[in-house]
């Protein structure tokens, strides 16, 4: 069931190494330029943020673990606009006639960036139905981890935190449902709630028996305890 | 039920496999269709290499331990607070402070990719987004910790937020002691980025 993006509680990544404060540089230009391509052709409006995921989530499990990590996003970009129809595989060969593309009147403008950046794109929605959840209330996580709409689709529920129970801190209102929205069938809002699971709900050899792990879960993610 | 039939294709081997010969590629095509405007690449880049950055998260800190309504005000809705102080926009649409006390630390990850609340702490660092972070944190947050020189005392509980959905997390770091007469631009100056993810503590004066 699984794809490689799913590696919370993994072993063997070694240690985890620190840097200096402040903004981090990038340490080459390519990469800067890569986050800058992926957000410039975001704004095409051929895809939305969960769809994107998906496309860095699909990569082989092999080019995941190797490809640093603008080089998944550059990747999946890439797979997008062919997937999209907004390239043609012989046009990412260099092939292909010239001239200015159908989508050519939606590509970003320098001038239109600050306000792109600044407007962003909220994910909550309104929602007739009331929550089913209140706070404090004990919930078990779906098992096992997986998009019911879509075999091998897009979640957000990692292996790690399925089957466990813990309970409801916060909500969140309603939020756009990634399993739906990933694959083109629609925004589907569902209430969205803060979950507080103990470390020992999901390791066997947890630190401390007082840690704690939260997670953000859409409704359906959940069932009562 | 619908299939994920695209998996086995992967165009992007299609392109040259050097990163940065990639990403040029990818560009030339784009640009010459008119699909990107460079300038606007190189707008974006600028934004998040020189205006937003750990800054603008610090200085929400830095008030937050200097008044205690500013402080009520972001327990009830940080996102429309934070907005009000300028900060906002992509990956910032909806913000949730935690509070470290000295019963329990706060600490912030992302285990499925690497969100992170750009308009508050600019682009993340390399190691938020390892795979041993990523995959680590949630499992033995202590360790992690040590591995930044923070040693948590038995005392003290660990609470880790793994960013699933849309909602980011700006930790308030605990106040440092003996710094009772400083003011909000010197408070902001001992917020460090780390200690806004969790895996610092803010500094003490000099």
């Amino acid at each position: 069931m699984s794809r490689p993006h799913d590696m919370g509680g993994r072993f063997g990544d070694g240690a985890v190494v620190p840097e200096p404060q402040g903004i981090p540089t990038l340490d080459e230009d390519w990469q800067a330029r890569a986050l800058a391509l992926t957000l410039a052709a975001g704004s095409l409006g051929q895809w939305n943020l969960d769809i994107s995921r998906h496309s860095r989530e699909r990569l082989s499990p092999k080019d995941y673990a190797r490809f640093s990590y603008f080089e998944k996003w550059i990747a999946a970009l890439a797979d997008l606009l062919v997937e999209k129809d907004v390239l043609r595989r012989e046009e990412l060969q260099g092939g292909g006639e010239g001239g200015p593309h159908a989508l050519a009147g939606r590509a970003l403008p320098a001038s239109r960036v600050a306000s792109v950046l600044a407007a962003g794109g909220p994910a909550d929605r309104p929602i007739a139905t009331p929550p089913r959840f209140e706070r404090g209330q004990a919930v078990v996580t779906a098992r096992p981890a997986g998009n019911r709409l879509v075999d091998g689709g897009h979640t957000r529920l990692p292996s790690y935190a399925s089957g466990a129970q813990g309970y409801i801190l916060k909500h969140h209102g309603a939020h756009v449902l990634p399993d739906s929205n990933a694959h083109g069938l629609g925004e589907c809002p569902q209430h969205l709630y803060t979950v507080v699971f103990s470390a020992t709900q999901f390791w066997s050899h947890p630190e401390h028996p007082d840690d704690e792990v939260t997670l953000d879960l859409w409704e359906s993610y959940l069932e009562p305890a | 039920m619908p299939h994920d039939h695209s998996d086995p294709d992967h165009p992007h081997a299609l392109l040259p496999p050097d990163p940065a010969l990639r990403v040029k590629a990818l560009e030339t095509i784009l640009t010459r269709k008119g699909l990107v405007d460079p300038a606007a690449l190189d707008e974006i880049i600028d934004t998040y290499q020189n205006r937003i950055g750990p800054k603008n998260g610090a200085q929400v800190v830095a008030r937050a331990w200097s008044d205690p309504a500013f402080l009520d005000r972001l327990r009830a809705d940080a996102t429309a607070v934070i907005s009000d102080l300028g900060f906002f926009g992509r990956q910032g649409e909806h913000i949730v402070v935690v509070e470290n006390t000295p019963q329990l630390h706060n600490m912030v990850v992302c285990t499925l990719c690497s969100c992170y609340p750009w308009p508050l702490l600019g682009i993340p660092p390399g190691w938020y987004k390892s795979d041993a972070y990523r995959a680590r944190a949630v499992r033995e947050p202590r360790k992690v910790l040590a591995e930044f020189g923070i040693i948590l005392p038995e005392t003290m509980a660990v609470r880790v937020w793994d960013s699933t959905a849309e909602i980011r997390y700006l930790v308030i770091p605990m106040r440092p002691e003996g710094t009772e007469g400083l003011s909000e631009t010197e408070l902001a100056a001992l917020v460090t980025r780390d200690s806004m993810i969790g895996t610092g503590l803010a500094r003490t004066p000099e």
